[in-house]
């Protein structure tokens, strides 16, 4: 399933070094962004679950509502994310809806075994498309996001 | 606490098998069983339990109702749904129409789908028979009244035979009531539920229908895990999957099976019972309903296994 090309929006005037946004720790789990052209990578780690679900939602909320500086994508890279629970499956179809919305994309990319169970079992891969990898994720989307993340990220294993 | 046994399981309305579905059962067990012999009865009925719920049974059926077997004489039921009738035909041939009975009725709510048995609740024309009928509702007594005369029924309230009491339960302290302990927790559906935990004997058991969680308030999601806390049966609503309830369905006033699992999990609770089924499921639906759920308490476990049942019309659960 390849995530739904962006909308005819204009490319960035940014440069293509990522531009990081640190929440840190919500609860038992911790939150950051990073954008690469028009494409943001936000990478929640931990647990996800009741008690930190309304934190990861807050987070992610700059990045969903309309705004000239919104991105037109967004990656979420779950390879640190260890169990989620219903109520952060909740955060993600709010998401995907605000996304679809404004004509946006977005994608979960590197579930851990766990959490890829829980998305089988729930159906969740119907409601929000699912990558192998975050390469795989930003390799399906049009503009110059991947080169910029291969450009910042490739050192580090992904 | 002994048992519980269902005598209604399904959500909103009644629902019935049709002369097509039944055909359809038979054809699949037939076309199973070709080229088989059976030496015995016994033979026969390995077969037929091996068919899965979806061939060899229905899940039904009546709205809610369901009967706490608590070892007293006196009955003790959770709503009265349609499945009232065939609770009231078994006591009634049990008894007799002239040994008066005393009966404990838990309401959840008044919405029309757990009241509908009660006029045709034979015990209640019986003069000797006692109906104590508890709620956390104001407007209890006045729902069952509405809907028991012209132009809804043919007969009175006013002319039931038994003597009929409504008791009013608050929310939050502990009741003692046919030898049990009970509790009541407000839920969130449309005009208010009350769940209950039912304490008798060193077993506990939760009845939680129409009851939707929104999950996003932590306060609420642990007032349940409380409410659970250790229970050996949890009865929870899980009319719709995870994503209707908390898309299409949101604030329709139900819950889904991973919910249930989730808040049984963070419970310690024993053994969870899928309830209130969604009219428009068949057989086959909740069967796989049932398989999902188990498949998903096996991957999220980290304690003790939680036990996983789907509940029918006619299922025992012993305590």
């Amino acid at each position: 399933m390849a995530i739904s090309p962006c909308s005819a929006r204009a490319p960035y005037n940014r440069s293509s070094r990522a531009a990081s946004r640190a929440i840190g720790p919500l609860n038992d789990m911790e939150f950051s962004s990073l954008r690469f052209a028009d494409v943001v990578v936000a990478s929640p780690v931990g647990r996800i679950d009741y008690l930190t679900a309304g934190g990861l939602e807050q987070a992610l909320l700059p990045l969903l509502e309309p705004s000239a500086d919104a991105p037109p994508a967004i990656v979420l890279d779950f390879s640190g994310v260890h169990y989620i629970s219903s109520a952060g499956l909740r955060v993600l179809m709010i998401a995907a809806k605000k996304m679809q919305a404004r004509k946006g994309a977005i994608g979960v990319a590197a579930l851990q075994p766990m959490v890829q169970a829980i998305f089988d079992a729930t159906r969740w891969n119907q409601i929000v498309d699912v990558f192998p990898s975050v390469r795989d994720a930003l390799e399906a989307l049009p503009g110059t996001a991947l080169a910029a993340w291969e450009l910042t990220v490739k050192p580090r294993t992904r | 606490m002994k048992r519980i046994h269902f005598w209604g399981t399904r959500g909103s309305l009644p629902v019935a098998l049709t002369a097509r579905e039944v055909r359809d059962k038979v054809a699949q067990a037939l076309r199973g069983a070709s080229g088989r012999t059976f030496a015995s009865d016994r033979e026969l009925d390995d077969y037929i339990d091996s068919l899965g719920m979806q061939v060899r049974g229905t899940y039904g059926g009546h709205t809610s109702c369901v009967e706490i077997e608590t070892g007293s004489p006196e009955y003790v039921l959770c709503d009265l749904g349609s499945g009232a009738r065939p609770f009231a035909q078994q006591a009634i041939a049990r008894h007799g129409p002239a040994s008066p009975q005393t009966y404990h009725i838990f309401m959840s709510h008044v919405h029309w789908d757990h009241i509908m048995g009660f006029p045709i609740f034979i015990p209640a024309y019986i003069p000797g028979n006692r109906i104590r009928i508890y709620g956390g509702h104001p407007d209890l007594e006045a729902s069952l009244r509405r809907q028991h005369g012209a132009p809804s029924f043919p007969v009175d309230f006013a002319a039931l035979g038994a003597t009929i009491e409504f008791v009013h339960l608050q929310p939050g302290v502990d009741h003692d009531v046919a030898g049990m302990s009970v509790r009541l927790l407000l839920q969130r559906h449309a005009g208010d539920s009350f769940g209950y935990r039912f304490r008798s004997a060193g077993r506990t058991v939760v009845y939680t229908t129409d009851s939707e969680h929104k999950l996003v308030d932590a306060a609420e999601t642990e007032r349940f895990i409380e409410f659970f806390r250790d229970a050996d049966v949890v009865i929870f609503d899980a009319m719709y999957s995870l994503a209707e309830a908390i898309s299409v369905k949101a604030d329709w006033g139900h819950s889904s099976n991973i919910v249930g699992v989730e808040l049984c999990h963070l419970a310690r609770v024993r053994q969870l019972c899928l309830f209130h089924h969604e009219p428009a499921l068949g057989d086959a639906e909740i069967s796989r309903v049932l398989a999902e759920t188990r498949r998903f308490e096996q991957i999220t476990r980290t304690d003790a296994p939680l036990v996983v049942t789907t509940a029918y019309d006619g299922l025992d659960i012993d305590l």
